[in-house]
């Protein structure tokens, strides 16, 4: 097992991605704090990881973007664990419009969770993470944070931010052993993507020379691996996972 | 709380923080010159400070502190009030 006793703070973890990459965890040993803004589905995914794996498990309903919500989480997994190795900012959510349609409401809002999100949580934690002098920090970003994507201006910027906001944790805190690396996601079935169009869909899909969607376990597989000591010498890096979509 | 009282807390939190020696940490001694404090190490110990002490520190006074006795005497003066 790779991750056996570690603990891990995972936000957005009740479904898709997020739930992936837990249950993933899980599967290697790791204790669980299933953080999400929907405690009730928080706390079914962390019952049933507990069951499966034999792990342990706590679910708390959390603002991503609310400094004082995010603080009491902490303090809470620290109060149940007594440590937290890894934190997955992974939370995010999409409002999608053109531009010139765009409201500030809906540019407001996907920046406030997928970018200033991230940078509370990683405020929050990485302070215990740099007093352990270890640490792993993974933001989950998007191939479209690397592209752009039209009808996505504050996603993409979202995203961007949190592939800038990686490398400059990672420097900050590769002195004090803790790792931060980004996953970008490419066109991953999801309930974000299962709401497009076949049209859309199969639009995508021709910019994919692997030819298929990707799925969450194709992500939770990359995070695990950023996760465990199998990338100890990896810090600031954006691993891509996205079918050959871009390649860099 | 005295000098010599918040001297002694002030210590612990520097020797925890940096790893240097006891005997190291003298009312003199800079924090990054004579102790080797980086940036980071900077910030934590100010956070543990202002936790330890119930005080708020701003970032103009922390630059100030630059000797552990500089810590010692903003803090002793800063929590008499």
């Amino acid at each position: 097992m790779l991750l056996k006793d570690e603990v891990a703070i995972i936000t957005g973890a009740a479904r898709g991605i997020g739930r992936s990459i837990a249950e993933k965890f899980a599967s290697q040993g790791a204790n669980l704090a299933i953080i999400d803004v929907n405690l009730e589905a928080a706390e079914q995914t962390a019952g049933e990881l507990a069951r499966q794996y034999g792990v342990k498990t706590m679910a708390a309903r959390t603002d991503v973007s609310n400094a004082e919500d995010v603080d009491a989480m902490v303090k809470k997994v620290l109060d149940t664990f007594g440590r937290i190795d890894i934190l997955v900012n992974n939370a995010g959510v999409t409002r999608d419009n053109l531009m010139l349609r765009m409201k500030d409401e809906e540019w407001d809002l996907v920046i406030n969770i997928n970018l200033k999100g991230v940078f509370v949580c990683t405020r929050s934690v990485v302070r215990h993470m740099a007093k352990a002098r270890k640490g792993n920090i993974i933001n989950i970003a998007s191939v479209v944070g690397q592209m752009g994507n039209a009808g996505q201006a504050n996603y993409t910027a979202s995203k961007g931010g949190v592939i800038a906001l990686t490398k400059t944790t990672a420097r900050e805190f590769a002195g004090r052993n803790v790792r931060v690396n980004a996953v970008a996601p490419g066109f991953i079935n999801t309930a974000m993507t299962e709401v497009l169009s076949e049209q859309v869909k199969t639009e995508m899909l021709r910019q994919v020379p692997l030819d298929r969607m990707g799925e969450p376990e194709d992500i939770a597989n990359g995070c695990l691996f950023l996760a465990s000591g199998m990338s100890a010498y990896i810090t600031g890096h954006v691993l891509a996972i996205n079918g050959g979509m871009l390649m860099q | 709380m005295s000098e010599a009282e918040v001297f002694e807390k002030v210590k612990e939190i520097i020797i925890d923080h940096l790893g240097v020696d006891e005997a190291d940490v003298k009312m003199e001694a800079s924090l990054v010159d004579d102790l080797k404090a980086d940036s980071l190490d900077t910030v934590e110990m100010i956070m543990s400070l202002e936790e330890e002490f119930q005080i708020d520190i701003e970032d103009s006074e922390a630059e100030s502190l630059k000797t552990v006795g500089d810590a010692v005497r903003f803090i002793a003066e800063r929590s008499g009030k």
